[in-house]
């Protein structure tokens, strides 16, 4: 269960006008830009029901491209996001569409034509990254987190838990989803405390392991 | 010691057997929920009370309107109509009404603002607190006292319902937002744990049913007066909990009467845009003139 905060009351110092169409969609870009983490050439969004309706509006379309290049909630700069010259540079284009079966407030991010990241803002300016290409997540930027793609074979759980465990890192939680048996699988690893960067590289050395990503908590 | 912060009968007994003002008690949950020290608390916390100060000051400076000019301007109306003739509830009603204005317009242009408890009631306990600190000269130890405090009421109703339109309407923004403000209003008079909970639980009370209705989904019809109305009301109900007046109906009987408020309330009525102001003609025409 999450546990309530303070915090959760009396924050975030944020860009206007609301949390879930901006905070969130600034927080939603940001996760997206940390998994992608390589050059955006060419993004396309796809916002979906209200983030389509009163997205506009609201400047969810500067929130998510501001998140996408590294600005946060609180950067005065995402108002004028587009007259950026690193903005400039990327071919991007939006679109809106009405999908019943997502969330009210989601997006897709269509990076660089290859990689497609989807989430939800679920209020509060609380996120989720809910699919990373065809695999299924639970990313809410609450705890770092380590995402592994690997081939599905006997022992890879214990292989990549044990690298983290030699740190004495406690993981909070950890999910595993795969598409057939045999095939890719991955594995969300939420920890109570950080990992060093050594951890990921460990991992990626890991035979059969295809992607890795160490990914920070983010402020609130 | 005490865990965890569910209700204000815990908070009250809590505060009243060790004599601790509610804001130390909420400082000794948050430190040892989340392993942070009190004082890296208050520096968060005071790192907050300076940016509703900015938020404040860039309002007063702005008359723009926003995206969808919906809103913006009236904050410098409101400000010129008292120069000439000042309100009638003297220079503490003309700071926090001015001051609230301000910082929710200043939300409309997309400016820097603190969510408190959400963006579209961000100018309540930003104006109330930042205006009382002025005219009765609070230190910044005050200050911060009096934000923990409104969190921690806020803290306590959010247990039992999100903070969000969407969920329980507007009863749970903006007022929820006027109770934490009559909450650091009455910290700031030093007033007893009891009065403080009472204060907030008046001004809960006597809003139960407030629906998000907002005109084309915007945070700005009704959310910006909105904001005005529920700031300057916060003040009645710190003044009645000040005389020693009670809610008769238990405070965390009136946080469940919220709840239950909320559930039964219509979807239509809870940001959906599909009822009440939001489902007028007037929310009509603005949909055919206003273009983005
Ligand atoms: S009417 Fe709805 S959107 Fe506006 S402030 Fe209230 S809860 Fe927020």
């Amino acid at each position: 269960m999450k546990q309530h905060s303070l915090f959760d009351i009396i924050s975030p110092v944020m860009i206007g006008p609301s949390s879930s169409h901006m905070a969130g969609a600034i927080r939603l870009g940001l996760m997206a830009g940390k998994i992608y983490s390589s050059t955006i050439k060419k993004v396309t969004f796809k916002l979906y029901n209200s983030f389509a309706e009163t997205g506009k509006g609201h400047g969810t379309d500067k929130g998510l491209m501001a998140g996408l290049i590294g600005l946060s909630a609180d950067d005065i700069r995402v108002r004028t996001v587009f007259d950026l010259e690193e903005v400039k540079k990327i071919d991007y284009k939006y679109e809106f569409s009405h999908n019943l079966d997502r969330h009210p407030n989601a997006v897709d991010f269509i990076i660089n034509d290859e990689t497609v990241i989807s989430g939800n803002s679920t209020g509060g300016g609380n996120i989720e990254i809910t699919k990373i290409n065809e695999f299924e997540t639970s990313i809410s930027g609450e705890y770092p987190t380590i995402i592994v793609f690997y081939k599905d074979k006997p022992g890879m759980i214990s292989r990549v838990t044990e690298l983290i465990l030699e740190k004495h890192i406690n993981v909070a939680t950890l999910n595993c989803t795969r598409n057939a048996k045999g095939e890719t699988a991955s594995m969300c690893i939420c920890l109570d405390s950080p990992a060093e960067n050594g951890v990921a590289e460990k991992i990626s050395a890991l035979e059969d392991v295809y992607f890795v990503r160490n990914i920070d908590k983010m402020d609130s | 010691m005490i865990k965890s912060l569910n209700t204000f009968e815990t908070l009250l007994s809590y505060s009243e057997e060790n004599n601790l003002p509610i804001y130390k008690i909420m400082e000794e949950v948050e430190s040892r929920a989340f392993d942070i020290t009190v004082e890296e608390i208050r520096k968060k916390v005071k790192h907050n009370v300076d940016e509703m100060k900015n938020s404040i000051k860039n309002g007063l400076a702005c008359r723009e309107k926003s995206q969808s000019g919906l809103s913006g301007g009236d904050c410098a109306k409101l400000r010129e109509k008292f120069k000439t003739t000042p309100a009638l509830f003297g220079s503490l009603y003309e700071k926090i009404s001015t001051y609230s204005l301000a910082v929710i317009e200043e939300n409309a242009r997309m400016g820097k603002i603190v969510a408190c408890p959400t963006a579209g009631s961000c100018g309540i306990v930003s104006s109330v607190l930042v205006a009382l600190s002025e005219e009765l000269n609070l230190t910044e130890e005050d200050e911060i006292n009096m934000l923990i405090t409104a969190g921690a009421i806020g803290h306590i109703v959010s247990i039992k319902l999100a903070p969000a339109g969407a969920v329980g309407g507007c009863q749970a923004e903006c007022g929820l937002a006027s109770a934490m403000a009559a909450a650091a209003c009455t910290c700031a008079r030093k007033g007893t744990t009891k009065q403080i909970i009472h204060s907030a639980t008046l001004a809960l009370k006597n809003i139960l049913g407030l629906t998000c209705d907002p005109v084309l989904g915007l945070v700005e019809v009704p959310c910006v007066k909105r904001n005005v109305f529920l700031a300057t009301y916060s003040i009645t109900a710190s003044e009645l909990a000040m005389a020693g007046i009670e809610s008769k109906i238990a405070p965390d009987d009136v946080v469940d009467a919220l709840v239950q408020t909320g559930q039964l309330m219509s979807p239509l009525l809870k940001e959906t845009s599909q009822g009440g102001l939001a489902f007028t003609k007037s929310a009509d025409n603005f949909k055919e003139t206003i273009k983005f």
